[in-house]
């Protein structure tokens, strides 16, 4: 049995995998483990891009997962071990312009390959960071900083016109308005990846000088369930927004099977009785009652304010794909007045929250928001809105600027309502601090911390109940 | 535990090019574990990108049977599992007058009777089977805990007759677009595969086992075009089928360039929502804008 150590040394590493895949959010389970196992031993270790393609059909079970998947599987299987070969056999005088040039080149071929060199290279030469030991390291931060790799889209553009006729740009009509947008699409696109490349090239070479669990900690982003509204950065958002329209369905469906279940078997006695005169009293044919059609309403009070941009853009993305699977839907957005904005959120434009903004009353004298101010408007003027089965939710964070939060028009709302809810974008441990009047309020309405995807699917699945 | 005669992943690969269809690194791995290991496969992704074709295609390479579940909304026991055949019992019934009860009762709940749906069929297959549960999102939650019990054991009982076990262990792919949750519990039975679009090379060779007769370089230029598309925010990004479509179409044309009127003109063919259409020619139209500055 001489290979035992080996495969214990395995087994411990795909368990601290697993282990570190936890962390980050993907719930593999021992069962999992097991099959990882099973993977590895059907598979062996020689091919590390078919080990990485079956590891993560035992380990992650949904579409979300994969990214935070391969960034963990890199740090825990890396591909080598110091310095890449590329890095290794580079020339002395090897410097940023041959770099950059090399760059532009691979970036206008869409030469993957290269890149990836590229990627080695630049993190080796231009990424280091402090001392050799626990605190050194290599940033591809400082690295793209360095290389700008941003500033070559035009060079690389213009070397795809000089391919000479093999390059990937035949084909496409002579200079069509579409077809150039598209050429400094794919090389943004290149770009993009490139910028991938160095993050995960400097991921792997500290995590050697400072161990795996640590860069896992802080390097591997979480999954896109998890981010939090409030911080999230642009393209985070638009990632954001793609989980959205499987939400909005699952909401739909979910209600639509409540209503269903709810008359379902509901025998109309006195029709059934009736039928049964033409067999004597027995009743062979049971009428079921019609149902009654339930029209759950939905009313939505958005603050659009900017402290809470990030989250109700988001929030604007979901209302927008609710629209299309309910019928009776409201929504008004407010800063410090309120406005209806529901036909414009149907009309499923792009930049919504610009449109709103632009095009709708939700700002009075002053452009900071005002939760009481707010509320008065619609108590005043839109009240009917409201009816016994409606329910309202109000997005926001509940900073109010020092104003009157004006308790008595909410405490109306939520009267008139059938169920209200205070869906709000920061962390509980926050509400009541500095201007916030998010515990009064929470007195008043029913109040839930909604930070990120996961918690708005755990509201929109379990809690809303229409 | 081996379901498929695959021998290795090339293996895999190559038995499927034979039926046409061209795997990934990803798919064809996946496809091997799943064989080796003898677990089902959950397979994900956008509609269009060749879910329900992988396991036709598995099933053509191993000359294997496939027997398929459709899943809808009320898909339930009897539509998935099995059906006792009501009128010929009666007809049964009807026609021994004569005999006792006990005689009667114990030969209208056997073999004859029984209407066997997909699951049963899958499992009492006695050649090599691939099972196809196609839009598991699609069904109840209460089908799910069914599949449970088929998937881990590979058995049925049916209480009249006994339990009723697999000879040979069918090759199992659900499908799922992901519009409900489907539960942890069957998600750990599974092994994951999401296929998504393939890369851009991979694509190409798709279409051209498809559309040999378009030309090569108008075939770069089409998955170009498509690759564009699917980075803008659509609501439904062209897939696969959608791209095999556009090119059996500008082959129909005989387009031999791929210039913005010809994109233009059917781009209808890509793109299934008015929005969306609106949204690419909006573009289109812009740049136009933006390049006369």
């Amino acid at each position: 049995m001489t290979e035992t150590p080996v495969a214990q040394d395995l087994a411990g590493r795909l368990v601290e995998f697993v282990g570190a895949l936890r962390s980050k959010g993907i719930p593999a389970g021992t069962s999992e483990t097991v099959d990882a196992a099973a993977v590895i031993d059907v598979l062996g270790m020689s091919d590390r891009s078919l080990l990485r393609e079956g590891l993560a059909s035992a380990l992650v079970r949904r579409g979300g997962q994969r990214d935070v998947f391969d960034m963990t599987f890199d740090l825990y299987f890396p591909a080598g071990v110091g310095a890449s070969q590329a890095a290794r056999e580079m020339d002395e005088d090897f410097d940023i312009d041959d770099l950059r040039d090399l760059l532009a080149m691979a970036l206008a071929e869409n030469d993957l390959r290269t890149l990836e060199q590229v990627a080695e290279i630049a993190v080796d030469l231009l990424g280091r960071v402090g001392e050799n030991g626990p605190t050194g390291g290599w940033s591809a931060y400082q690295t793209l900083e360095r290389l700008r790799p941003q500033t070559l889209l035009v060079q690389a553009i213009g070397q795809r016109g000089m391919g000479g006729g093999s390059g990937p740009g035949q084909g496409l009509g002579q200079g069509g308005d579409f077809t150039e947008r598209l050429e400094r699409d794919e090389v943004r696109q290149n770009i993009d990846r490139f910028r991938a490349m160095v993050a995960s090239e400097a991921r792997r070479r500290t995590a050697e000088l400072r161990g795996r669990d640590v860069v896992t900690r802080h390097a591997v982003r979480v999954g896109s369930d998890r981010i939090d509204f409030l911080s999230a950065n642009r393209q985070q958002l638009e990632e954001l927004g793609r989980t959205v329209r499987p939400l909005a369905r699952k909401l739909a469906t979910r209600l639509a099977a409540r209503r269903r279940k709810a008359h379902r078997g509901r025998i109309d006695i006195r029709r059934t009785l009736r039928r049964s005169m033409g067999t004597g009293g027995v009743p062979m044919h049971p009428v079921v009652a019609k149902p009654h059609p339930a029209r759950p309403e939905l009313v939505l009070l958005c603050d659009v304010s900017g402290s809470v941009s990030g989250f109700s853009q988001f929030t604007m993305h979901l209302v927008q794909a609710m629209s299309g699977q309910f019928s009776k839907i409201r929504v008004f957005a407010f800063i410090n007045a309120m406005a209806e904005v529901t036909d414009m959120v149907k009309e499923d434009s792009d930049d919504l929250a610009a449109r709103i903004g632009r095009e709708a009353r939700i700002t009075k004298w002053h452009t900071s928001s005002d939760y009481g101010e707010a509320f008065a408007d619609f108590h005043a003027e839109h009240m009917t809105a409201i009816g016994p089965r409606t329910a309202v939710l109000i997005l926001g964070d509940a900073r109010n600027n020092n104003q009157d939060p004006n308790l008595e028009a909410l405490h109306e709302i939520s009267q008139r309502a059938r169920r209200t809810f205070w869906l709000n974008p920061e962390h509980s441990m926050r509400w009541g601090l500095g201007d916030s009047i998010a515990p009064t309020y929470a007195d008043i309405v029913e109040m839930h911390e909604v930070c990120n995807v996961d918690q708005l699917t755990k509201f929109v699945t379990r809690l809303l109940p229409v | 535990m081996r379901t498929m005669p695959f021998t290795s992943i090339d293996d895999v690969k190559a038995k499927l090019a034979a039926a046409d269809y061209l795997a990934s690194d990803a798919v064809a791995t996946t496809v091997f574990l799943a064989s080796e290991l003898g677990k089902p496969l959950l397979v994900e992704g956008p509609a269009g990108v060749g879910k329900t074709e992988l396991s036709r295609a598995v099933a053509d390479a191993c000359g294997a049977d496939l027997v398929r579940l459709q899943c809808y909304e009320g898909v339930d026991e009897a539509r998935a599992l099995y059906e006792w055949n009501h009128a010929k019992q009666l007809l049964r019934i009807t026609a021994g007058r004569e005999e006792t009860w006990d005689e009667a009762r114990s030969d209208i709940f056997s073999e004859e009777f029984l209407l066997p749906r997909p699951l049963l069929t899958a499992i009492r297959n006695d050649g090599p089977t691939v099972l196809l549960i196609d839009e598991t999102d699609k069904a109840d939650v209460e089908i799910e805990g069914l599949l449970l019990e088929v998937l881990g054991e590979f058995q049925v009982t049916i209480p009249e007759l006994g339990t009723i076990k697999a000879e040979h262990r069918p090759f199992v792919v659900l499908t799922s677009n992901a519009t409900r949750e489907l539960s942890e519990a069957l998600r750990r039975r599974c092994l994951f595969l999401h296929i998504d679009f393939p890369d851009p090379e991979l694509e190409q060779q798709i279409i051209r086992l498809k559309v040999p007769e378009l030309d090569s370089t108008l075939g770069d230029s089409l998955i170009r075009v498509i690759n564009a598309l699917r980075a803008m925010p659509l609501r439904k990004a062209p897939s696969v089928s959608e791209s095999i479509d556009w090119a059996r179409t500008l082959v129909a044309l005989g387009a031999d360039i791929l210039d913005d009127d010809v994109v233009r003109e059917s781009l209808g063919v890509i793109l299934k929502h008015q929005d969306d259409l609106d949204k690419a020619t909006e573009r289109l139209n812009l740049d136009e804008v933006l390049g006369a500055l």
